[in-house]
């Protein structure tokens, strides 16, 4: 494990009480939850859980109707998120998200999407265009450096003989991979990604693994959202699951794994447990 | 198959006249009213109606000959040409440039340099004056603004109707800061591009808040705001009865092109005196804005900010995901653009020496933005050609006499020429749908640069 990660195992991401309503729909309800820097966190529920909703008020996309969301950095900086502008949760809390559906610059190439991924960096070395226009060296050096960095990320994500194509033409798999190495360009502290397995094959989704362990490995802690139980059960160190904007379970795999909660959203139960679990249900939300 | 190849050589015959006889059918019935009766004024002033069966006969023919032989003939030589090389393997795409095509940049801009001079020796010294200011400062102005527009469209993806509003600010900031303070033409220059910037950046404020068909309805309104203002506030601008006597420009400052100057060019070479010669100074002059321009935008795509108005083409949230600003990247591209349409404006006025709001109408911006649709979103290269053909087509329009010959001694070819580039717009995108240049350059590459399908790009739809 990399320095800094392993002293001491603080939340890089404290969720409390977070509820968001659209209309008469409360999405999400007195949601709490933490992450733990260096770990990857799993947070998965049946479909319509709400676990996306969560996603997009930790990555700005949503505003909360209330709750607190804060980000510690790794220099002691707290930040919190529902109080920046979305681009903010990237730049200054070091953020950054892939998406269900994959949002990627398909006109763009490969190298070109992990170039504009280190847009802030090469900006400042660029002196805002101006500096950069009249072609000082330290934006060439500065742009040197950017391309290395990309190259690092094709080099892992598998992808370095694509790097000149444009990304539309890449397959599925490697298009998910890509989104990953983009926003790993952007040097996160937290790295969150939505079902990034979805539609991958058993094959590629064992490389996925591999990949998203090198990362937490590399100092990044991730946060995921995922409906492929054996990628979660894996490679998360920590599970949160969520039914109805609730949370219903917290703890390590093998403990949701056998939460009679758990298996009871997941699975449905047998007619006379019904109201033992509704019982116990209705303990822990009332 | 069944058919034997002389059954199918008279069913084509068959289909081919009948589709020939139908088109003619189709054109009679579209054309009669229009071609075939013709209304007009008489000597009393009567409105009266005359048939013109000739003319429509014309028309009438010229579809179904042209149905008839593109269904019979063309189109079966075409497929048989497109068989017989599928058979024999041969991709179409071929690596393998022609020297002009390699080399074609270079060749243009050497020809664009001697142009002036060409044009002086073939037409002589008076003879030449159409070709420089009407084909060449005129397509010029055109591509300056279409390379304008093409980083808020072709790069941003924002669809701006109201660019011709920047213009105007260039003109206008050239012909009053001029006529009223006395500020010389190379002054002016770079501060009427400051100032259209800047207005680029306070109308860009709260219009790029809105995304896709709102922001080009509010985009052309502003546009519609700024000239209304030129009309309207006389005091300033002398309203629809514009500025002129705006001022030349001068060689730097060193010589004078007024005829009445002690320092005036044309004497201090011992030239004969000639407008042809201050029309060539512009030319130069507009070439190297042009120049600049391409410049500046190739150095751009290549900068961060370049980088992200691309992205911001392609998916705006993803860029937001990324941790880009998009309000001041927006911006900036707006302003960018707005620069240099202000650039464009001024040198407009001084080239014309009269400026009204008639020249900047909405149809300005719509050609403006047609050049660089059709020349292809985000290709320099493309939307130069396609001004070429745009703008040197319709002042081609102008030279077309022998088309008097065929539509009768009343035909004005000039009054048809919206029709036309209309009608030219329509081939082209049925043709090529991606513009002259579709592919994209990348801005960087690991091993090789290849061009990026235009399949793979958007639009944009902010």
């Amino acid at each position: 494990m990399a320095t800094g990660t392993t002293m001491t195992k603080d939340a890089i991401l404290k969720v409390e009480h977070l509820s968001m309503k659209f209309g008469g729909l409360m999405a999400i309800n007195d949601f709490s939850f933490e992450a733990k820097r260096g770990e990857i966190t799993a947070l998965i529920g049946p479909n319509g859980a709400g676990k996306t909703t969560v996603f997009n008020c930790i990555t700005g996309f949503y505003k909360p109707t209330m709750g607190m969301i804060t980000l510690s950095r790794e220099n002691g900086k707290e930040f919190l998120l529902e109080r920046l502008r979305d681009f903010e949760i990237n730049k200054v809390a070091g953020v950054s998200r892939t998406f269900q559906n994959i949002r990627l610059f398909s006109g763009l190439t490969v190298l070109e999407n992990l170039l504009v991924a280190q847009h802030n960096v090469l900006m400042k070395a660029s002196g805002f265009t101006v500096l950069g226009l009249l072609g000082l060296p330290a934006y060439k050096t500065a742009a040197k450096e950017a391309i290395e960095k990309a190259r690092y990320w094709l080099e892992l994500a598998d992808l370095i003989d694509r790097a000149d194509d444009p990304a539309g033409d890449l397959s599925y798999g490697a298009q998910r991979r890509l989104e990953i190495a983009r926003a790993m360009c952007t040097g996160p502290e937290l790295l969150c990604l939505d079902e990034p397995a979805a539609g991958l094959n058993p094959k590629e989704s064992l490389t996925l693994n591999t990949l998203l362990r090198t990362i937490r490995d590399g100092g990044t802690s991730l946060l995921l959202i995922e409906h492929d139980m054996s990628v979660v059960m894996e490679i998360s160190d920590h599970v949160v699951v969520l039914e109805y904007g609730q949370k219903i379970s917290d703890g390590t795999p093998d403990h949701v794994k056998n939460d009679p909660k758990v298996i009871a959203a997941y699975l449905g139960v047998e007619d006379d447990e019904v109201e033992a679990i509704e019982e116990k249900l209705d303990e822990g939300t009332v | 198959m069944a058919y034997t190849t002389e059954n199918n050589q008279s069913g084509l015959m068959a289909k081919a006249v009948k589709e020939g006889v139908l088109a003619g059918l189709i054109a009679f019935g579209m054309f009669l009213l229009f071609v075939g009766i013709e209304t007009y004024q008489d000597i009393n002033n009567q409105l009266v109606w005359r048939t013109r069966w000739g003319l429509l006969a014309v028309f009438v023919a010229i579809a179904a000959i042209g149905r008839f032989l593109t269904v019979g003939f063309i189109k079966p030589h075409l497929d048989a040409r497109k068989l017989a090389k599928a058979k024999s393997g041969v991709l179409e795409i071929s690596d393998k440039k022609s020297f002009f095509h390699k080399h074609f940049l270079k060749i243009a801009l050497v020809f664009l340099l001697c142009y002036p001079f060409l044009a002086m020796m073939i037409f002589g010294r008076q003879g030449s004056l159409k070709y420089v200011d009407n084909f060449g400062i005129q397509i010029l102005i055109y591509v300056m603004l279409a390379w304008g527009l093409n980083i808020v469209v072709g790069l941003a993806g924002l669809l701006d109707l109201g660019y011709v509003a920047f213009y105007a600010v260039g003109a206008y900031s050239y012909a009053l800061l001029s006529a009223n303070f006395g500020f010389s033409f190379w002054l002016l220059l770079p501060m009427a591009g400051i100032l259209a910037g800047f207005w680029g950046i306070i109308l860009g404020f709260p219009v790029l808040r809105l995304r896709g068909d709102y922001l080009a309805i509010v985009t052309l309104a502003f546009g519609e705001i700024i000239r209304l203002v030129l009309i309207n506030w006389t005091d300033v601008t002398r309203g629809t009865f514009g500025i002129s006597g705006i001022a030349k420009a001068s060689f730097f400052g060193i010589w004078s092109f007024d005829v009445g100057a002690a320092n005036n060019f044309n004497k201090a070479w011992g030239l004969p005196s000639s407008s042809v010669y201050y029309k060539m100074f512009l030319f130069y002059v507009i070439l190297a804005l042009c120049l600049i321009t391409a410049y500046v935008t190739i150095r751009l795509r290549r900068m961060p900010i370049g980088r992200a108005w691309e992205a911001l083409r392609e998916d705006e949230i993803a860029c937001r995901s990324l941790g880009i600003n998009t309000v001041t990247t927006k911006l900036t591209a707006f302003a960018t653009g707005a620069m240099f349409g202000g650039f464009a404006g001024s040198f407009f006025a001084a080239r014309q020496g009269f400026v009204s709001p008639e020249s900047f109408v909405f149809l300005e911006s719509a050609v403006i933005l047609a050049i660089v649709v059709l020349g292809g979103m985000g290709s320099l290269t493309g939307i130069a050609i396609a001004a070429v053909v745009m703008v040197g087509g319709t002042e081609l329009l102008r030279e077309m006499e022998f088309l008097k010959h065929i539509f009768g001694p009343d035909f004005t070819p000039e009054l048809y020429r919206m029709l036309l580039f209309g009608l030219a717009m329509i081939i082209v995108m049925l043709f090529k749908p991606r513009g002259f240049v579709g592919t994209r350059e990348p801005t960087a590459f690991l091993k090789e640069r290849k061009a990026v399908s235009g399949s793979f790009t958007k639009e944009g739809h902010g």
